[in-house]
């Protein structure tokens, strides 16, 4: 009898709800009957709510069970799950469920499916193909296939990925460098680490491929302290990378060389601003740099730097491999391409949802989330991480598209969708944008570092309902100076969050005293 | 010829004694000497000793600037300027609540209320026994199975208070 093939996530997501409990149960439970299982450890299929999600190879594909606990393996075993029998937990295929079938996954093609410490089952699954096409290519085709593609920055930015690459390109250097943005900060975002956690050779190929295009032969990945898994799943495959010729010098015979080195972040929210990441990359305190100079062309240790996010990278080797046109087609006006969207918050069906933009929140928050967890009505959802919007029903029905968020004063950011229901207080929220900035702020500039903490006493007033038309009047004020006084986008976007509160939900900043006075 | 108690007199402010261990000064010695032909390297020797020690000592500044030929100002600067460094000695386990948005939306901050009235301290504070230090922490990156909570490296979903509480008990048992 040859062993079942039995695939329980890895991912901290999934053990954060008992998976390595889990598989542990397996294992005891399939030695003390006697079958014969061989357990993998994938990443998750991001259907968060089914963690942990067991599914077992049969004739038949993959059959699911889920979400399941250590004390269901017993019944499990005796319902003869490792055939694919039924059970009150099996989902059946888990790739026909329409949450995943309805999916269009380009980056996160194998998250999910494969062993992420196998090189062996990522080359059988397409991988390192991106980094052979790029190979055959010269480095200017290869820019011109990113820049063609329409790829933008996945950070939040949204700049086009191509532009950057040919500026570092034409950059002459004895040394440049590519930088990958670890530092995945914003609350309701978790693409970076399950790709990190589950796929970590195609974040590596895709900084392969940025280094050849542009000519750096080293490369850091900035890792969030928050991260220790991914940290060890990308040491893993860094090892068999470099053992295989994928990495290091000559790879794979061609005379390239690229290194790669894992650096910790240490808990700084605005080490994800790119100067900053690269001053505290330095050894320095994470305070943003003026621009110019562009990173692009005095980076790294003043060094022409290519910097990007985990899924902007981790996109390139999709590009390379099928080609600029095929990637192009997905999406909608100057957003091209696939966004992994993260639903998450107060919401039935949370997970990572991988779509081409154009996808409204409606379809996102309905069709895909099932509505709220709490089973109460959605009165406001955060896109974009704690520097985006609120948005309330009434605009439920934008497309996820770069600049139909940005017309309505919105931001799609790293594609974070945090759901809120109709206990939500929007001044607390609006408060804690501010508290939230005053915490991370770098200190460099005037509006964000004193900005915030004034931002945080003025919505404490106003709550109070002390002379509720003033405080406001100098919140929008205060507001509008941070947006245009401040040197980054921290400074620059938490009035987003404090102002669509404020416009949308006026109804929770009356304050006791302002009730007091309208009755 | 001057008495050499007069030479004493102007000489510059005498070093307090450094409160650090024999066994933590080689320990901060080790990995300076380890990490430092890193490009870059303060931010790796600070994880170094903290993973050591459970803490970047204040009198370790002085010894790192030494190493690494840089200011004890750029050295203390650097320690304080990153929320993750810890320069008091933390408690045998550490707890890193979420207090972000997502975590929010499903009941983090009557966990974070929770949190600090059965363990008796605020953020950044160790219990008396020596257990457990209460941190707070900004995205775990969970944020589909909130709230969430970091105990040493191990992440957890789901953590409604009564869960906390199990977590916790357990966390102590392991000393």
């Amino acid at each position: 009898m040859s062993a079942v093939r039995i695939f329980v996530p890895r991912d901290a997501a999934a053990q954060s709800v008992g998976a390595q409990e889990v598989a542990e149960a397996i294992a005891g439970q399939a030695a003390k009957r006697g079958v014969p299982v061989e357990l993998v450890r994938n990443g998750t299929r991001g259907l968060l709510w089914l963690e942990p999600l067991v599914e077992v190879a049969t004739d038949g594909g993959r059959v699911g069970y889920g979400p399941v606990t250590p004390q269901d393996v017993p019944s499990l075993f005796e319902a003869g799950f490792t055939q694919g029998k039924p059970h009150a937990l099996r989902v059946g295929s888990v790739e026909e469920i329409p949450y995943f079938k309805n999916q269009e996954r380009l980056t996160f093609a194998r998250v999910g499916l494969t062993d992420p410490r196998s090189l062996q089952d990522y080359l059988a699954h397409q991988g390192y193909r991106g980094l052979r096409a790029a190979l055959a290519l010269e480095p200017a085709a290869i820019v011109a296939q990113v820049t063609d593609s329409g790829l933008r920055g996945r950070g939040g930015a949204a700049f086009p990925a191509g532009i950057k690459w040919k500026t570092v390109l034409a950059t002459a250097a004895a040394q440049k460098y590519v930088v990958c943005n670890a530092d995945e900060g914003d609350s309701g975002t978790f693409s970076d680490r399950m790709v990190m956690e589950g796929d970590p050779f195609v974040l590596i190929e895709g900084m392969t491929i940025a280094g050849i295009a542009t000519g750096a032969t080293r490369g850091f990945i900035y890792l969030r302290w928050e991260y220790p898994d991914a940290k060890i799943a990308l040491e893993a495959a860094i090892e068999a990378a470099l053992k295989a010729g994928y990495l290091g010098d000559h790879i794979l015979g061609s005379g390239k060389s690229f290194r790669l080195e894992i650096r910790m972040g240490a808990g700084a929210y605005i080490c994800g601003e790119e100067t900053s990441l690269l001053e505290s990359l330095e050894g320095k305190r994470g305070q943003v740099r003026f621009k110019p100079p562009l990173p692009a062309i005095a980076g790294l240790f003043g060094k022409p730097t290519v910097i990007n996010n985990v899924i902007t990278l981790a996109s390139v080797p999709t590009i390379l491999e099928r080609g600029a046109e095929y990637y192009r087609n997905f999406g909608m006006g100057r957003s091209r391409g696939t966004l992994p969207i993260q639903l998450t918050g107060n919401i039935k069906h949370g997970g990572l949802i991988e779509e081409a933009f154009g996808v409204t929140l409606r379809q996102l928050l309905y069709d895909y989330g099932g509505g709220s967890l709490s089973g109460r009505p959605i009165r406001a959802v955060q896109v974009g991480g704690p520097l985006g919007a609120y948005m309330p029903e009434s605009q439920f029905d934008t497309p996820l598209d770069y600049e139909a968020f940005a017309a309505i004063g919105a931001m799609l950011g790293h594609g974070g969708i945090v759901v809120f229901d109709d206990t939500v207080d929007l001044a607390a929220q609006a408060r804690y944008a501010m508290e939230f900035c005053a915490i991370e702020s770098c200190g460099k500039c005037t509006p964000c570092r004193i900005g915030s903490t004034r931002g945080v006493e003025v919505i404490d007033r106003l709550i109070a309902g002390e002379e509720s038309a003033k405080q406001e009047t100098v919140l929008r004020d205060l507001c509008n100076t941070m947006v245009n006084g401040s040197l980054c986008a921290l400074g620059g976007l938490t009035p987003y969050p404090v102002i669509s509160a404020l416009n949308h939900f006026p109804e929770d900043f009356v304050g006791p005293a302002a009730a007091k006075t309208a009755v | 010829m001057r008495k050499k108690s007069a030479l004493r007199s102007i000489s510059v402010k005498v070093e307090p004694p450094s409160s650090l261990t024999p066994a933590e000064r080689t320990s901060i010695l080790e990995v300076c000497a380890r990490l430092r032909p890193l490009d870059g390297p303060l931010i790796p020797i600070l994880h170094g000793i903290q993973s050591a020690l459970g803490y970047v000592p204040n009198d370790g500044v002085p010894l790192i600037a030494a190493e690494l030929n840089l200011s004890r100002a750029e050295v203390h600067g650097v320690v304080t300027f990153y929320h993750y460094f810890r320069k008091e000695r933390p408690g045998r386990h550490v707890v890193h609540v979420c207090r972000a948005e997502a975590c929010q939306s499903v009941g983090a901050v009557a966990l974070e209320t929770h949190a600090k009235k059965v363990l008796g301290i605020d953020f950044h504070q160790t219990t008396p026994d020596g257990a457990v230090s209460l941190e707070p922490v900004y995205c775990l990156g969970n944020c589909a199975l909130g709230p969430s909570v970091m105990i040493d490296d191990r992440l957890q979903g789901r953590v409604s208070p009564k869960r906390f509480d199990a977590l916790i008990a357990k966390a102590r048992a392991q000393t």
